[in-house]
């Protein structure tokens, strides 16, 4: 009876070490929200890509619909390739799709969202998004904004 | 003046040969896994008093740490009108580093101590002694359960740290504090990643539960056989064992989370 009680004694720690192990895999990480790598690639070209990262998330309309796989850089054109992966789900993205990279929130981490086009034909494995639109960079925002106001300057003393 | 210098010398030849007779014990220890497998109740018996009764103790620190860390975590992001932030906050210093170390020092004062305990107390009345007159190597019939059953435990409570301690910061975060509480887990979800965080977390505290239980046990072994030299192995087992942990604790973050 004794040697009983000591087994249900373990099974209880151990199980109940693993349903802790399993609540950080389901409510404290990311586990949860990672998609297998089902569904497609596209590509993106952009010019500056800011902080965007592997694992970034893809969105459309604010919904995500995919992640980041892969950055690359092009040593030909000089631009940064970013490769997307995109659910299964959503497969009917217009070819014409704008790619831009933003911001979530001032000091958020970046994201790819997806404006679309109005293209009867859908991006598919391998596609690219030809029009994209860079990172907003804050200093070069802040360098412009000073530019005008001293060619602001410059005018009103003529 | 040459007498000073050979005491020297012979303390660290000495402490090398203690080096030296801790990883054969260690050797010995892992060689004993083939006696181990056939006899799992001995197993079952060392899980039970390590970390079976290390529970309540984990468990009611993780819980008091967790609500720490949010109390304090929420004073200094409210500051910065951050507060979305907190569970991240909570959860990834659990995991990366309270659950694995606070666990590990907790384990060492808990049952490292009771560990060299018992077994300096063995050597002492010369009960490891009569098992080898009896045919019997007491390296695997007394050590090796007791070191795999710190293996197996360690991770596990270490995971019910991090657990115990996320809901606590939950309590205090939403409940006393009033962050929203959809911001406080799906941020939380969306920062910490599994391989990177939990998982290197979960090696961590197998790393620790090694040293500390290899601390403890070779403490136990090699005690001078009277009760000063059990109470001298007791105390070392818990200093060596909180000293090999938060150095180790630098070496695999720096590893880890380096780049």
């Amino acid at each position: 009876m004794k040697m009983r009680q000591l087994e249900i004694t373990v099974g209880a720690f151990m199980a109940a070490g693993l349903v802790a192990l399993f609540f950080l895999a389901m409510q404290v990480s990311n586990l949860a929200n990672i998609t297998t790598s089902e569904g497609y690639e596209i590509t993106a070209r952009f010019d500056n890509i800011g902080g965007l990262k592997v694992r970034s998330p893809v969105s459309m309309a604010g919904v995500r619909i995919g992640r980041v796989v892969d950055i690359g850089y092009d040593q030909k054109s000089f631009e940064a390739v970013v490769t997307m992966l995109i659910e299964p789900d959503y497969n009917q993205i217009p070819e014409d799709t704008i790619a831009k990279i933003y911001t979530s929130g001032l000091l958020g981490e970046q994201y790819v969202g997806l404006d679309p086009g109005g293209s009867m034909e859908s991006l598919e494995q391998g596609s690219e998004i030809m029009i994209t639109q860079s990172a907003l960079v804050l200093e070069e925002i802040i360098g412009q904004f000073l530019f005008s106001q001293a060619e602001e300057n410059a005018m009103t003393q003529e | 003046m040459l007498d000073l210098l050979a005491d020297f010398g012979r303390k660290g030849v000495e402490a090398f040969e203690r080096l030296g007779r801790g990883h054969l014990l260690f050797l010995q220890i892992l060689a004993g896994i083939t006696s181990l497998l056939p006899r799992p109740g001995l197993l079952l018996t060392q899980i039970h008093s390590i970390g079976v009764r290390t529970v309540t103790i984990i468990v009611v620190s993780g819980l008091f740490v967790g609500m720490v860390l949010s109390l304090q975590g929420y004073y200094v992001l409210s500051q910065f009108a951050a507060e979305d932030s907190l569970g991240v906050m909570v959860a990834a210093s659990l995991v990366r580093e309270l659950g694995p170390v606070v666990t590990a020092l907790l384990f060492a004062g808990r049952a490292g101590s009771a560990l060299t305990a018992e077994i300096g107390l063995m050597k002492a009345t010369e009960q490891l002694s009569g098992l080898e007159m009896m045919a019997v190597d007491p390296v695997r019939r007394i050590l090796t359960p007791r070191f795999f059953a710190g293996f197996i435990s360690m991770p596990l409570l270490a995971a019910l740290f991090s657990a115990v301690g996320a809901i606590g910061g939950y309590f205090v975060g939403v409940g006393l504090l009033g962050v929203d509480e959809g911001a406080f887990w799906s941020q939380m979800q969306s920062k910490i990643d599994w391989n990177e965080d939990v998982i290197n977390g979960v090696i961590k505290s197998l790393v620790f539960g090694v040293i500390c239980t290899w601390i403890a046990l070779f403490q136990g072994y090699d005690t001078v056989p009277t009760s000063a030299g059990v109470s001298r192995s007791t105390t070392r087992t818990v200093v060596h064992s909180a000293l090999a942990v938060l150095v180790l604790d630098f070496v695999l973050t720096a590893l880890m989370f380096g780049d």
